[in-house]
């Protein structure tokens, strides 16, 4: 799906909320809201994967040595 | 010696001689920020609110100046024989031919030369206003990228790196380590500091380290550390020390956390936990809005089809079509009726005619004579012949016969 592009979180999740208010305003022809209903049906899975898979990613400045701190 | 006279240096002034005395005093760098301590004597504050004294020990005395100021942060009352240590710088006083210090601060001994020195940075950074709460920054509250300027090695670190796991793993974190106590504990805080504020898309830098002595967070109350926090693009949550501990880098940072686990804290107001329950309301609403929108359709297209129905042409045949079933069935019996009534006719004509019909005669037993040769009835005695050939007609058939009216009886 769409987890080969490296949205963030917020950004996935800000369109997910304007996708829900265009559809909570109504006026939208039938195949409009449920193009809206998919795309935003997408983008709350792609919230939810990166949820899911989030884990810390920390990198020290002057190692350039970026990776999993054990926590 | 006379011509010694050309080359005398200018006759100075009393004012300009002060002047020079002054100028001289106040760009000495020992003598414009220095310590000094000694016991008070001849105290007075006048209504203006300055405070004038001398300072003296054994050997010698030196007049005091303290401005209103000054002395209105002062925590206690100066009073004649007191044992203080100042801080401030020496000039010279004209008016009164002498050299004076101005004290900007004072304690009294035993309170320890680093309090001091600390009372003295804060009230000089408050009055240039680095702490005032119109500069504090906004933080991010769901930051993307955190700096973290504290030792590589420390408690503090892995503390600040459980918590954030704990409580927003999908940020980023750059460690910008850094000694945090010694000498060049603040040089090494600062070149940090600078470094994250490369980073672009930093947005925010936490700045920790965990508790000690006063001594041990002494870099914290660094005053260039302290203006480069003040000036950082990227907002600064400071967790110094204890609960109890506040140094410099606190009151000049965006936010102070009492410890380097509360400072992750206040970094991360937004958890892991409330994203996801904003996720699974928001995914609630996205199906309630699709739902209720396919709801009202389906109500609204069911409305029509009720009018549709209401006003086809179909109900119309429907009903022509009953009005002709009801008049055909009318026909039908009509018809029926009519054709019962035909037979009834019928067979009472018919039985009439079968009582007329002269073969209901020859049933009950009668018999009709014809002559053979004229097919003439023969209907009475007087009418036949001897050997006459006659047929005889009987219900079921006819019989040829020979008549012989000699043997005749006569009726």
């Amino acid at each position: 799906m769409t987890d080969t592009q490296p949205t963030s979180y917020e950004a996935a999740f800000n369109a997910l909320q304007e996708i829900i208010s265009k559809l909570e305003d109504g006026e939208l022809s039938l195949e409009e809201s449920l193009k809206l209903y998919e795309e935003g049906k997408k983008l709350s899975d792609q919230c939810a994967k990166l949820l899911e898979q989030a884990q810390l990613r920390v990198s020290t400045l002057g190692t350039n040595e970026e990776g999993d701190v054990p926590v | 010696m006379d011509s010694f006279d050309f080359f005398r240096p200018p006759i100075l002034s009393v004012t300009a001689l002060s002047n020079y005395l002054r100028e001289l005093l106040e760009t000495d760098d020992v003598l414009r920020d220095v310590w000094v301590k000694g016991e008070i004597s001849n105290f007075t504050q006048p209504r203006s609110g300055h405070l004038y004294f001398t300072l003296k020990d054994a050997e010698a005395q030196i007049r005091a100046v303290m401005w209103k100021s000054s002395a209105l942060r002062l925590s206690f009352s100066p009073r004649d024989g007191q044992s203080v240590e100042v801080h401030g710088s020496m000039s010279f006083y004209p008016g009164g031919g002498q050299a004076q210090l101005y004290i900007d601060s004072m304690q009294p001994v035993g309170e320890g030369m680093l309090f001091q020195e600390f009372l003295r940075l804060k009230n000089k950074l408050e009055t240039e206003g680095l702490f005032n709460q119109e500069h504090k920054r906004p933080l991010p509250r769901l930051p993307k990228h955190i700096g973290i300027i504290t030792s590589g090695s420390g408690a503090a670190l892995q503390d600040m790196l459980n918590t954030l796991s704990r409580r927003l793993p999908l940020v980023r974190v750059t460690l910008a380590p850094s000694l945090v106590q010694g000498v060049e504990a603040p040089a090494n805080l600062l070149r940090s500091l600078n470094s994250l504020s490369q980073i672009e898309d930093l947005d925010l830098i936490l700045i920790a380290r965990g508790g000690g002595s006063i001594e041990d967070l002494w870099a914290f109350n660094d005053e260039n550390l302290a203006r480069a926090i003040y000036k950082s693009r990227v907002p600064v949550i400071s967790g110094v020390g204890h609960e109890t501990d506040f140094t410099i880098a606190d009151f000049v940072a965006d936010l102070r956390a009492p410890t380097p686990t509360a400072a992750a804290e206040l970094a991360t107001p937004i958890t892991i936990n409330d994203l996801a329950t904003a996720l699974k309301n928001a995914d609630t609403v996205l199906n309630g809005t699709i739902t209720e929108s396919i709801a009202t359709r389906s109500y609204q297209l069911e409305l029509k089809n009720h009018d549709l129905r209401r006003l086809s042409p179909i109900q119309r045949v429907n009903n022509a079509i009953q009005t002709l079933d009801v008049l055909h069935e009318r026909l039908d019996r009509t018809i029926q009726i009519f054709l019962q009534q035909l037979g009834f006719h019928l067979q009472h004509l018919d039985n009439r005619l079968e009582t007329l019909s002269p073969l209901s005669v020859l049933r009950r037993g009668f018999a009709i004579v014809n002559d053979t040769q004229s097919g003439q009835l023969v209907s009475q005695a007087g009418q036949t012949y001897e050997n006459q050939s006659v047929q005889v007609r009987f219900v079921d058939g006819n019989v040829p016969a020979i008549l012989h009216p000699s043997n005749q009886e006569k009726l």
